[in-house]
């Protein structure tokens, strides 16, 4: 059982790909807020306005589903790295500011690198263009194919960017990538997997090395074999391991509230979900 | 005597803090100017305001929590303010989030010029597809309660008692209800659904249907201890 005083926030979750036994399961595990990045949904998109309609779900009937949960839910926007190498895909790109502008958007994201063409070169620069106009920070994906030399390529552009590396996340690092991620003065972010990426025990072992300063521990759970309580599994081995409440307070709350907090637009006032009563039962109740 | 969007102002401001009330003047003031902006240099700043209300309108601390919901008290302020076309009003809706999509149904009723009807009722007809039960109750306001034909609003009715929105919120749930014998087939047979499956029969359904049946007359508004008493019969 999580201390009654345990608080956590998942700043990387694709709740979309969730169902409502997960958003009470982490509720019960002490999961008070979360960021659900953008990204690529399995199918490949072959229109806008497939995106556009995502998007909207991002704003509405998502955060909606999580405060039925006693959640509070924000997003981060973005064309992913994936399918910015579609060009039917590519006019995301001019409607992303007026998404940007949204009150539940906390960050530009999930951006970066997949494969490292000239197509993702372009979106990466032009969104990190739109993070630094917007005065958002940055969610920035380190491939999983090729990830030392990818970060590297990341790290250029992200210097040619102008965006202040306290403005950006570098996400889904690991033993190889955390030296110059941490170098570059960029928030670290870990994704805790069942069986690839890292897992809790790995993480321990790295917060132990760099310490808890700039950490955000994240489940990164979606449609995969994923478990949204891989944050809850890092704070136990955080205790087991000898680090405190304190410090588990500071990578699994304060931290991510810091990082994304810099947009001016968390708002964690989620009530809890027994006090839900007239905007808890489309749910509760199976809707229709 | 105030009209009901003065009062709102004047409940709005007396529960911001100074800032979000300088943010509301200047949003406000903007919102007058609409008509002088020029659409080739983006959003016009009113509707700038309207999308980011939401991390602009702090209210005092003792005011937190309280109803109406301050930003969507002052997006319908901006809204009135901006005096928007019907084409501006639906692009408002099909491109904002689910808050700003509830702002512009409250609006709905206030909004001058009037929105064209068909359009208007697109949107509330939209909302009421939706399972997000703060656009379900917002959908339910005045202007459904004048415009909405009787088909769709029986529906309505029904989708508040599936979703549990209490019908309180149902702007004209009275005179609309009374003597609708289709909508108390409706409830009946909806409450016989529920009964069959060994389920609760919302307790709303049968003020609902005393009203419907004509078995309580339309001038009683519709209070939490009405609803009580129905929980009983």
């Amino acid at each position: 059982m999580p201390s009654p005083t345990r608080r956590i926030f998942d700043p990387h979750i694709h709740m979309t790909s969730r169902t409502t036994d997960d958003y009470a399961a982490m509720y019960d595990a002490g999961v008070r807020a979360l960021v659900e990045p953008s990204f690529w949904l399995g199918q490949p998109r072959t229109s806008p306005a497939s995106f556009y309609d995502y998007f909207d779900s991002l704003l509405g009937w998502e955060p909606f589903r999580a405060a039925q949960y006693g959640i509070a839910h924000h997003c981060t926007l973005a064309l992913n790295p994936k399918e910015a190498n579609d060009p039917r895909c590519l006019p995301v790109l001019d409607e992303l500011p007026r998404y940007l502008l949204k009150d539940g958007v906390v960050a530009v994201g999930e951006i970066g690198y997949d494969a490292m063409t000239p197509a993702e070169d372009t979106a990466l620069a032009a969104q990190l263009e739109l993070a630094r106009t917007h005065e958002l920070p940055a969610l920035v994906h380190t491939p999983h194919r090729d990830k030392a030399a990818g970060l590297a390529r990341t790290l250029d552009v992200l210097r040619e960017s102008g965006l202040p590396p306290a403005s950006v996340a570098l996400d889904h690092l690991n033993e190889t990538t955390v030296g110059p991620a941490a170098d570059s003065g960029c928030w670290l972010g870990f994704s805790i997997y069942p069986d690839t990426k890292m897992d809790p025990d790995r993480m321990v072992r790295i917060l132990r090395v760099h310490g808890t300063e700039r950490v955000l521990v994240n489940s990164a759970a979606d449609w995969g074999r994923s478990d949204p309580l891989k944050t809850a599994h890092v704070a136990d081995a955080m205790l087991a391991a000898g680090f405190d409440e304190d410090d588990v307070d500071q990578v699994l709350w304060r931290n991510p509230v810091a990082f994304y907090g810099r947009s001016g637009r968390l708002r964690l006032d989620a009530t809890a979900p027994e006090a839900q009563l007239f905007e808890g039962n489309s749910i509760l109740r199976g809707g229709e | 005597m105030l009209t009901p969007l003065a009062s709102l102002r004047t409940g709005l401001e007396l529960r911001l803090t100074a800032d979000a009330r300088a943010w509301l003047h200047l949003a406000l003031s903007e919102a007058a100017d609409a008509g002088e902006h020029d659409q080739a240099r983006g959003l016009p700043p009113w509707e700038r305001h309207f999308v980011t209300a939401g991390r602009r309108c702090h209210t005092t601390q003792q005011q937190q929590g309280s109803s109406p919901d301050p930003v969507d008290a002052a997006r319908v302020l901006i809204l009135h303010a901006a005096a928007p076309g019907t084409d501006a009003v639906v692009a408002l809706y099909r491109r904002g989030s689910a808050d700003e999509r509830r702002a512009v149904l409250l609006a709905l009723p206030h909004l001058d010029p009037p929105p064209a009807a068909g359009a208007a009722l697109g949107l509330v007809e939209d909302a009421l597809r939706t399972n997000d039960t703060r656009l379900v109750a917002a959908a339910l306001g005045p202007y459904a309660a004048a415009h909405l034909d009787a088909h769709q609003w029986r529906h309505g009715i029904l989708k508040c008692l599936f979703t549990g929105v209490p019908l309180a919120a149902v702007t004209g749930l009275e005179h609309r209800a009374a003597g609708d014998g289709e909508l108390a087939r409706m409830l009946e047979d909806y409450a016989r659904e529920r009964t069959a499956a060994g389920r609760a029969v919302p307790e709303d359904l049968g003020h609902a249907l005393r009203l419907a049946r004509f078995d309580e007359t339309p001038a009683r508004p519709a209070s939490p201890q009405d609803r009580a008493e129905g929980s009983e019969s």
